[in-house]
């Protein structure tokens, strides 16, 4: 839209400046394509939210530690298939080495992710994955089983062993909160959770006043509900923040999975009792130099392979390609505010 | 007397937004608890005051995209001065939010009047101008809630009659265009100049000036809802609003302002607001697929706006309304 405004601008002046401009942007791509860095991009779901921001942190840690690194931090305005796509094909027209994603759809991404590999770019999913097609391998933050046991469990932890909860998701289609889901269902069907139930799944589209909407939604279709699980960073500042703006603080609990610095606030309010993440610092860092050890020859990114990752020691990959960095972190009360101050 | 009232379009859309809550509280009477009906007009009021502001804009035939961008822009920049001198008192922010966002709603006129650049390319620009510079101004990250300064959280919690003070802006808003639109000149001349702007032109009416005076209410709006955005939900990032301008612009449609300007109430437009904002909160309180509701409250919008301006036949274009 801007381009548009752009171009009419530059059409009522005359021919020979645009022209020059034409001229100019075509330098500085060919300025760009022989740059000596090897250029990873780090392609988020959305800019602007803080875990990915602390995940890009890593990213140029890791770039600096190897050294001939350029992280290109980008992603969309909106959380999208459709506008990540857009953002590959422009990471595809500047040639870079390597494309590191985490998708906010799992086979939507598939095509673009198959067509940069054909034009010879490492491509990598982390954090949210991609289709095993579309990439050649991919990081789990964390064991995906794992997670979503953690969460059923944090939420008995926070409201008891007896009453009604719900999840409210990131979008429906991403990739990683769906796995953790269907791993909460298997752990939700243990008999010491019989007490409980789950009522209800929505999503907030790791939008913020969305999310905030769809938590005011569930406190009025379940007028007895007692938790909120929100396997996303976003939704579980937003429930916190519904719960407390709503006056249901010691009624209503939530957690999930959410950045220490947002959630000190609301532990301190009683809105959570008890959440977990893993680093994001170490996600993004271990991205950036997996993606490096695949883009330089050095690996090859297939199953069975150890690769050596700096500071995080060595990551095995398996079935699928598929590997796992660490375990989740709890955080309470009396670790959050040591832990607030790093991500 | 009563015959007019009944048919008017007004009347029409509040009996279909009290058609709707009973239906509503039917199937979930939680809904329709007091408490839960106050949540509506708490979350429906920023919605209220942009559709009033954009309103204005809408009558004279142009249209302002850039609202959503604006607020969101006007809010962060608040929100990260804030946080490096949080002791500042907080009307100073909430002036200087609408400060920022009138300078901006100002720049948007310029374009439109004296630069002559039409004004859905204008607004399409500087809606994603202002946007990108959100992104500019804030390194990407957001500013959450534990790092706002209490009073500038404070404000917007405070309670009267047991409505939010969220609420109480509203109204006064809506009190200041009803006067603004009904009895002043001002108003009278966005009528005409939307009505027919020739004429309008020939009765010594300034275009220009009304143009930007225009786009600076609605910039100055569009400000003072992002300091009640961010103090709302205590966040400021990048998304803020993002795709709100369309939400505005459905509700003046619902509300009956016309697109081809010089048409529409106060009491429409707010009417208008309230549905949409009735719709948003409703449909995740009963029990409906959340893949349907998209569907579904496009639908309730395109459905209320047939019935709307069916019972009502379109009147020939005036210069003076009423």
């Amino acid at each position: 839209m801007l381009f548009i405004s752009i171009m009419i601008i530059i059409y009522r002046r005359n021919k020979m400046k645009k022209i020059l401009l034409v001229l100019s942007s075509f330098l500085l791509i060919s300025f760009n394509t022989y740059a000596d860095d090897m250029r990873i991009a780090l392609v988020v779901k959305g800019l602007g939210i803080g875990f990915f921001e602390a995940a890009a942190e890593g990213g140029e840690e890791a770039a600096k530690e190897i050294g001939g690194i350029e992280v290109i931090y980008t992603g969309p305005a909106t959380t999208t298939a459709e506008a990540q796509i857009e953002v590959i094909n422009s990471l595809i027209a500047q040639k870079v080495d390597a494309i590191a994603i985490s998708a906010n759809d799992r086979d939507a991404l598939v095509p673009i992710g198959k067509k940069a590999m054909q034009r010879g770019i490492t491509v990598i999913s982390w954090d949210s994955g991609i289709g095993e097609d579309g990439r050649v391998m991919n990081l789990d933050p964390s064991n995906t089983a794992l997670i979503g046991s953690s969460n059923i469990k944090w939420m008995k932890n926070s409201m008891g062993d007896e009453g009604e909860f719900a999840i409210l998701s990131a979008t429906s289609q991403a990739t990683n909160q769906n796995a953790w889901i269907e791993e909460m269902k298997k752990e939700f069907a243990k008999p010491e959770y019989s007490k409980m139930k789950w009522v209800d799944t929505v999503y907030g589209d790791d939008l913020f006043d969305k999310s905030y909407q769809e938590a005011l939604g569930l406190f009025k279709k379940h007028p007895n509900l007692k938790g909120i699980i929100a396997p996303t960073s976003v939704g579980i500042v937003a429930a916190a923040k519904a719960v407390e703006d709503q006056g249901l603080v010691g009624k209503v609990f939530v957690t999930g999975l959410g950045l220490p610095s947002e959630m000190k606030a609301h532990v301190k309010s009683g809105a959570a009792i008890q959440f977990g993440i893993w680093n994001p610092i170490d996600l993004g860092y271990s991205a950036v130099y997996l993606s490096h050890q695949i883009a330089s020859g050095a690996f090859k990114g297939q199953e069975g392979e150890c690769i050596p990752t700096g500071r995080m020691g060595e990551i095995c990959i398996g079935a699928g390609n598929s590997a796992a960095m660490a375990d989740p972190f709890i955080f309470d009360a009396s670790n959050i505010d040591k832990f607030a101050e790093i991500f | 007397m009563i015959k007019k009232i009944i048919t008017s379009r007004d009347f029409i859309l509040f009996a279909i937004i009290v058609f709707g809550v009973v239906v509503v509280g039917i199937a979930n009477p939680f809904f329709v608890k007091p408490s839960s009906l106050s949540d509506v007009l708490t979350d429906t009021s920023i919605l209220i005051i942009l559709a009033l502001s954009q309103m204005l804009v809408i009558l004279i035939r142009a249209i302002d995209l850039s609202v959503a961008s604006n607020l969101a822009l006007s809010g962060m920049l608040i929100s990260l001065l804030s946080t490096i001198y949080p002791e500042l008192p907080v009307i100073f922010f909430i002036l200087l939010s609408c400060s920022i966002g009138t300078f901006l709603g100002v720049l948007n006129g310029v374009s439109i009047a004296i630069l002559k650049v039409p004004f859905i390319v204008t607004t399409l620009g500087t809606l994603s101008i202002y946007r990108g510079l959100i992104y500019f101004v804030s390194d990407g990250k957001q500013v959450y809630s534990s790092e706002f300064s209490e009073d500038f959280l404070a404000l917007i919690h405070y309670k009267f009659l047991s409505l939010s003070f969220l609420f109480w802006i509203a109204v006064a808003v809506f009190i200041l265009m009803y006067i603004l639109l009904n009895h002043t000149r001002f108003g009278r001349n966005l009528y005409s100049l939307g009505g027919n702007p020739d004429a309008a032109k020939y009765i010594g009416i300034n275009e220009n000036k009304y143009i930007i005076l225009a786009y600076s209410l609605s910039g100055f709006f569009a400000g003072l809802c992002g300091y009640l955005w961010v103090a709302r939900y205590s966040v400021a990032s990048t998304q803020i609003a993002i795709g709100f301008e369309l939400t505005v612009i459905s509700a003046c449609v619902v509300g009956g302002i016309s697109v081809m300007g010089g048409v529409g109430t106060v009491i429409g437009c707010t009417l208008g607001a309230l549905l949409i904002g009735f719709i948003r909160n409703a449909l995740p309180a009963v029990d409906i697929s959340q893949f349907w509701q998209l569907a579904i409250s496009g639908a309730i919008i395109l459905i209320a706006i047939i019935i709307n301006t069916k019972t009502e036949q379109r009147k020939e274009k005036t210069i003076m309304v009423e």
